[in-house]
């Protein structure tokens, strides 16, 4: 069992979710309730990582992060380290990958939210934040839930982009799947059963952890 | 009184053509009467600050809302407005309490829960506090919704087909509560509605809206007896809307004997204490006109008057005639054949006949006793 993939993965799932879901909240809510000319253009720009190969994501992402593109520059003078092939990367990479995870479910909850609703409480004198906190965030909660889920569960199976961007480096860009695979390859098969059955154990508990909530928010909604 | 007058004016060709300046006064119910799609909801969404018009100005009492000459316009949660939503808007995840007290907002924290409870037996629903939107009947809703509007101590009331989601006898109790809101609030109403039933309960004034166009305008009783109101007549069919007092029942005749300023009126029976102030309205088809006073008629109401005015709109097979009957107007829809042969014309003294039955009695809202006397939710 190679604890510190465990580590990794876990960290990498939490820190995705951190880093996106604010962003998703935000875009998600922009998407749900603005009205603006291209919006079909960038839901489907949105949608991309969805369905483009891991690798070829991977690739693309690799490109924007090395040492010759703007960004990895940048990066590079802000905290004077590399993009790829670091933790850094890999969390970055990881949120790329993971936005259409976020924002559909977030777009889908607040659009759910009758505008009526949402007028209504301005007129109550809510301020925008008030709105945002009081009245949208907990009618929008089912679908925010389900993001940070999904992503974590995306996040912790996430093969191809981890390998591409993240190497794989032991206690660094090594999470618990290419672990296991690397385990694969060293016909080291069990090890890779164990660190198999940990991740099956994560996703049932994370599954149940769903349901179990969706349930308590339901009676709300009605 | 005009310190704490509405004072409306919109402009604009696209992309909702509106062309509307109005006024209403607290104590008055004004209501915006259109088909769908008038832009109704549009004049009520600008008074609350959700949607701003090319060339709007509004002002209540002394704030100016919205005035776009001077780029002037203040967002929806700073201005003192109560909206009812056409389908209520409550917020599903709280309780009615909850939603009441989310226009406390002004009020100090330890005070929002009691006020919401009192707000919530004022509109008579005083045992489902705890529970949500979707545990309420429509009804119910609605009184929510109307609980949660008065929460902000608003300078105006602003109501969109506040009735149009309740079935019959429903609708009926509730338009007595807002009458019933209107007598005790002082402020101004404005009430947005396609069903002719709630303007003729309701409203004190009256403004027809087609296609965004302010057909007219005035005092609900003015209007009812105007016979140029063409638009009115094709909507719901003219008759004239003016108040009357109850002398007296008389059951065993099946009759109650009404006054009004043209005289006195014989109606249909129906429990009404004497002294009671009712609306009545008379549709225009149901009058019949005579030269002499007839005689030996199954009818109960012969009224002396003269013609007023008279509407030979071409466009029209029948002709509208308005009988003045001391200082009411009365609506006579006509046959041509029917001018001609009576010679009618402007001035001439005639008799109105109506028959009892024809005559549309509603009585205004009084409180039953047992609720003692009337809420004050301005402070």
């Amino acid at each position: 069992m190679d604890w510190d993939a465990l580590r990794v993965s876990l960290w990498l799932g939490a820190g995705t979710i951190a880093v996106l879901l604010p962003c998703g909240i935000w875009f998600g809510r922009l998407l749900a309730i603005r009205q603006f000319r291209g919006k079909s253009l960038v839901e489907a720009l949105v949608t991309v990582p969805l369905v483009l190969p891991p690798t070829v994501l991977g690739f693309y992402l690799l490109v924007a992060f090395g040492a010759r593109s703007p960004l990895g520059q940048a990066f590079q003078t802000l905290v004077g380290q590399s993009l790829p092939f670091s933790f850094q990367g890999l969390m970055l990479a990881s949120a790329i990958a993971n936005i259409p995870f976020v924002v559909q479910p977030i777009q889908r909850g607040f659009e759910a939210i009758p505008s009526d609703v949402r007028d209504a409480a301005a007129c109550c004198g809510l301020t925008p934040w008030q709105r945002f906190l009081r009245i949208e965030v907990p009618l929008a909660w089912p679908g925010i839930l389900t993001a940070a889920i999904l992503t974590f569960a995306h996040t912790l199976g996430e093969f191809g982009v981890v390998l591409m961007v993240g190497g794989n480096l032991p206690g660094q860009t090594r999470t618990l799947s290419v672990a296991i695979y690397d385990r694969m390859q060293a016909f080291d098969d069990r090890s890779a059963g164990i660190m198999a059955a940990t991740l099956l154990v994560i996703a049932v508990a994370t599954l149940m952890l769903t349901t179990t909530l969706s349930r308590q928010v339901s009676p709300r909604r009605g | 009184m005009a310190d704490r007058r509405l004072s409306v004016s919109l402009r604009q060709r696209t992309p909702i053509p509106l062309n509307v300046e109005f006024t209403c006064d607290p104590g008055q119910i004004l209501a915006v009467f259109g088909p769908s799609g008038s832009g109704k909801t549009t004049i009520l969404r600008s008074i609350a600050g959700l949607y701003c018009p090319e060339h709007a100005y509004i002002r209540s009492g002394v704030e100016i809302w919205t005035e776009t000459s001077t780029r002037t316009f203040a967002p929806p949660h700073r201005r003192t407005v109560g909206v009812v939503f056409q389908e209520y808007a409550l917020f599903p995840h709280l309780t009615a309490r909850g939603n009441v007290m989310t226009a406390l907002g002004h009020r100090p924290a330890r005070e929002r829960a009691t006020r919401a409870d009192q707000l919530l037996d004022l509109v008579h629903l005083s045992t489902h506090h705890d529970r949500r939107p979707q545990q309420l009947s429509g009804g119910e809703r609605q009184r929510v919704a109307v609980a949660r509007a008065l929460a902000r101590e608003p300078a105006v009331l602003l109501l969109d087909e506040p009735f149009a989601a309740v079935d019959r006898t429903v609708r009926r109790r509730l338009q007595d509560e807002i009458d019933e809101l209107r007598r005790t609030l002082e402020i101004p109403l404005v009430l947005v509605t396609h069903d002719f039933d709630d303007v003729v309960r309701l409203a004190t004034h009256l403004l027809i809206l087609d296609r965004g166009n302010a057909v007219a305008s005035g005092a609900l009783a003015d209007l009812t007896s105007r016979p140029d109101l063409s638009w009115l007549r094709d909507a719901v069919g003219l008759g004239s809307v003016f108040e009357a007092r109850v002398v007296r029942r008389n059951p065993e005749r099946g009759l109650l004997e009404l006054a009004f300023d043209g005289g006195t009126l014989l109606a249909s029976d129906r429990v009404l204490n004497a002294g009671a102030t009712v609306r009545v309205r008379i549709a225009a088809r149901d009058v019949i006109l005579a030269t002499s006073e007839p005689r030996g008629l199954s009818l109960h109401n012969v009224l002396a008057g003269r013609v007023s005015a008279l509407n030979a709109d071409p466009a029209f097979e029948h002709i509208i005639v308005q009988i003045n009957l001391g200082g009411v107007h009365l609506l006579a829809e006509v046959t041509r054949d029917a001018i001609a042969r009576l010679d009618l014309v402007g001035g001439k003294q005639l008799y109105a006949l109506i028959k009892s039955v024809s005559i549309n009695v509603i009585p205004e809202f009084r409180m039953p006793p047992d609720q003692g006397p009337g809420p004050r939710t301005k402070n």
